[in-house]
């Protein structure tokens, strides 16, 4: 496949992943807001932008931030280069340029969802009313329907792996960020460990990521370490970070039909020792030296995954 | 006869393709008459409707630019076919096949012994002046001798009713992929009529260009990488640079994704450098290669050129075809017919003043108001003046322009282009048409669509059918059934 267009349908599967991700932390907020009257909603927000990696940026725009236009911001914000409307914009780009190599159905599909969101930007309308409208949901839904429309209607060689490629390394970047804003912001302090106020928050955030059923079901009851278990080294959860490096080391590896536990390139490689390194991990470890620490070291690990595959595939 | 219509549909003063002066149809349009006649106006209107919302959907459009704004549009399509006559069509066939045969045998020509020029027959000031024509083509040496591959010509039809050659397009002629979805939504829209009219079938183009474009590799290479160049999703015509790679299957590279290493053009892929053997390049020859042409281009590859001149990617068309293109050349096309062939044209060309002959020029200046100008190298309707539908102001432009470089503009007499049906609302109305069939020459033999891509000036007494230019198309049906007998 040319490097040109696996680059671009790495980089559209990135931002919907992305822009799905958004969709998830504003619909999930806005319920969490309602059930913790006394946190401070601007404190809801920055925890919020914080997840997005978008914190600094905010400030730098808004001096006097509000709840309104932080959600504006996250959602729809056009200056905004991470804003969720960007997102889809840069997927839809990246998508117009390898057309001939997209099914019909993902073309007009991301066309439709391109439309929904821009729409809904130039309403003006407030976020409680576009929550009340479902919108979010039905972004998410949107969004969770191309990997449907991917396996259901492309050839599964190159075009299938490359998205699945991006699709996963945002989504193990994604859940370690949302995993890391509520160990630093949310807790308020030692003493409500363990409180309903905690419990909500755990709950919030693994709903987020769509993990709160599958959490309920594995461990029953919600405690600190057994979310990082799930969500760090759960190995059947789609959204757990073992599970996303796991499944992104394999689509790559089969690019050019490298056995597992070998590599060929610097991107294996370094994704080769990634997965295995989370692979003989246990929770009380990641734990034992901070999670903040553990997640830092990931993110940048993961960083260094993503330039080799950009130097080894794309920009060779 | 055209009872279903409230207000009955008018030929007036033009050659119709549909009707006789009197109402009544053509006899290979009889059977399409019956039909629309028996359907109720409302459901036409609602099929165009339908027609028009699937092609939005399919995402079958051009980009519009506007304030540096590009905007993406249908381009619309009417609904009831233009016929044209199986007998007539063989007849235009061969004359197509005459004219890119002479076409080709020119340029090779042009870029090597100059022959025509020797002779006295094309001025060589006026063959090296040409926009298209590059020295740095000469002695080159495509597959087969073949420079011209893919060629699509705009055929009119006068008041006469005789089919006439208004120009040859044959750098990058683009509209193929509309008439390929035209009628694919015809089929939808109008299945039972589409199988009992004995409509001659299109579909094989892809596979046709395909062969062609295999045929053109070098010898010794058994499945060649084929790939067509674009110049990015940001050309007007991307959409159908798209299409087409779908439609063969092959890639679609960008200039950036081509390298030149060890005398071969490569593509980069996430497996390496792959071996590309023949590029239907949708690029114009100025941004090819910036080495030889145009030095800041970006679109092109930097040593394109040396590799397709030791044969080692062949380049479709060949660079340096456009000098045929220009519409002063083009007046010579009935000549180069009779000298290289030793036949007679079998298509004529329009009536054609050359501005830089002395004569023609006094005779267009004095005549502005009455002639068709047009530049010797524009394409898409662009720098075109119309005499009878400008006024004093454009016309003494134009005469400024003409007097400042002779060379560059031709004239023409108004045509009065034949008109059809299309759809306004429920009602029939008649509109100007022309016809751009599309010719592959393979090594062995030259095939042509059966038809064409119809375009249709949809403004009321319009004659500019270009689609940046308010135009739309029709699906061209070339019928054997002679009509009336079933």
């Amino acid at each position: 496949m040319l490097s040109r267009v696996a680059e671009s349908i790495y980089w559209m599967s990135r931002y919907l992943e992305r822009a799905q991700n958004i969709a998830r932390l504003i619909d999930v907020h806005g319920q969490l807001v309602l059930d913790q009257p006394r946190v401070n909603p601007q404190d809801h927000w920055a925890a919020l932008l914080h997840a997005s990696c978008n914190y600094d940026a905010f400030l730098e725009s808004h001096p006097t931030p509000g709840p309104e236009s932080a959600f504006h911001f996250l959602a729809f914000d056009s200056e905004h280069t991470g804003s969720m409307l960007n997102c889809i914009s840069y997927a839809r780009e990246n998508a117009r340029g390898v057309r001939e190599i997209l099914s019909g159905e993902f073309w007009e599909q991301i066309n439709a969802l391109y439309h929904e969101v821009n729409d809904a930007s130039t309403k003006d309308a407030s976020s409680a009313q576009l929550q009340h409208e479902c919108f979010f949901s039905r972004v998410k839904a949107l969004g969770l329907s191309f990997e449907g429309i991917v396996n259901g209607t492309m050839s599964q060689q190159e075009e299938a792996l490359w998205f699945r490629i991006g699709q996963l390394l945002e989504r193990a970047d994604q859940t370690s960020r949302i995993l890391d804003v509520k160990y630093f912001v949310l807790l308020p302090s030692s003493e409500d460990v363990g409180t309903p106020l905690d419990q909500i928050q755990w709950s919030g955030l693994l709903r987020s990521i769509s993990a709160l059923q599958v959490y309920r079901s594995e461990y029953g009851a919600i405690t600190p370490a057994n979310v990082v278990e799930l969500l760090v080294l759960g190995r059947r959860f789609p959204r757990a970070i073992l599970y996303c490096v796991t499944e992104a080391d394999s689509a790559l590896r089969q690019i050019l039909g490298t056995q597992a536990g070998f590599f060929r390139n610097e991107a294996e490689q370094l994704l080769g020792q990634l997965t295995s390194e989370l692979n003989y991990q246990t929770v009380d470890n990641v734990l034992a030296n901070g999670l903040h620490e553990y997640i830092d070291r990931f993110q940048n690990l993961l960083t260094d995954v993503g330039e080799a595959v950009h130097s080894t595939y794309f920009t060779h | 006869m055209l009872d279903m219509l409230s207000s009955p549909y008018q030929t007036e003063s033009f050659h119709d393709e549909m009707y006789l002066p009197d109402g009544t149809p053509h006899p290979w349009a009889g059977q399409l008459h019956q039909a629309l006649a028996a359907m109720p106006k409302s459901e036409l209107a609602a099929r165009q409707l339908r027609a028009e919302r699937a092609l939005f959907d399919m995402g079958i459009t051009f980009n519009v630019y506007d304030n540096d704004e590009a905007t993406e549009k249908i381009f619309p399509i009417d609904l009831i076919p233009r016929l044209v006559d199986g007998v007539e069509w063989d007849e235009t066939e061969l004359g197509l096949k005459q004219r890119i045969r002479a076409l080709n045998l020119f340029i090779d020509d042009v870029y090597h012994e100059q022959r025509i020029i020797k002779e006295g027959i094309v001025p060589a000031e006026i063959v090296e002046t040409a926009e298209g024509y590059y020295s740095a083509c000469r002695g080159l040496k495509p597959p087969g001798g073949i420079w011209c591959h893919i060629t699509g010509t705009d055929l009119v039809r006068d008041d006469s009713g005789q089919l006439t050659v208004l120009e040859d397009n044959l750098r990058c002629p683009s509209g193929v992929s509309y008439a390929l979805a035209n009628r694919d939504q015809m089929k939808r829209t109008f299945p039972q009529l589409f199988s009992s009219s004995g409509v001659r079938p299109i579909s094989n183009y892809p596979s046709l260009l395909l062969d062609t474009l295999n045929q053109m590799a070098r010898t010794g290479v058994l499945r060649p990488n084929v790939a067509i160049l674009t110049p990015g999703r940001y050309n007007s015509a991307y959409f159908e640079h798209s299409f087409l790679a779908q439609e063969m299957g092959c890639n679609l590279i960008e200039g950036s994704d081509l390298v030149v290493q060890d005398g071969f053009v490569w593509m980069r892929t996430t497996r390496g450098l792959e071996k590309v053997d023949v590029i239907y390049r949708r690029i114009n020859d100025d941004y090819l290669d910036p080495k030889v042409f145009q030095p800041d281009s970006v679109l092109g590859v930097p040593g394109l050129m040396s590799v397709f001149a030791k044969g080692n990617v062949s380049l479709v068309n060949a660079p340096g075809t456009g000098v045929a293109d220009d519409k002063v050349i083009y007046a010579y096309v009935p000549d180069m017919i009779r000298f290289y062939l030793s036949e007679e044209p079998i298509l004529p060309n329009v009536e054609t003043y050359l501005c830089w002959r002395d004569a023609d020029r006094q005779h267009v200046l004095e005549n502005l108001d009455k002639l068709v100008v047009k530049a010797a190298n524009e394409a898409g309707g662009y720098g075109m003046l119309i005499g009878p539908h400008s006024t004093r102001k454009e016309q003494e432009k134009f005469a400024g322009l003409i007097t400042a470089k002779p060379r560059n503009y031709i004239a023409q007499p108004t045509l009065k282009l034949s008109r059809a049906p299309v759809l306004v609302g429920e009602e029939l109305e008649g509109r100007h048409l022309d016809l751009r069939p599309f010719i592959l020459h393979g090594r062995e033999e030259i095939n042509v669509m059966s038809g064409g891509l119809t375009r249709v000036a949809l403004t009321k007494g319009s004659l500019v059918v270009n689609s940046s230019q308010g135009g739309g198309s029709k699906d061209t049906w070339v019928v054997d059934s002679g009509g009336a007998s079933c």
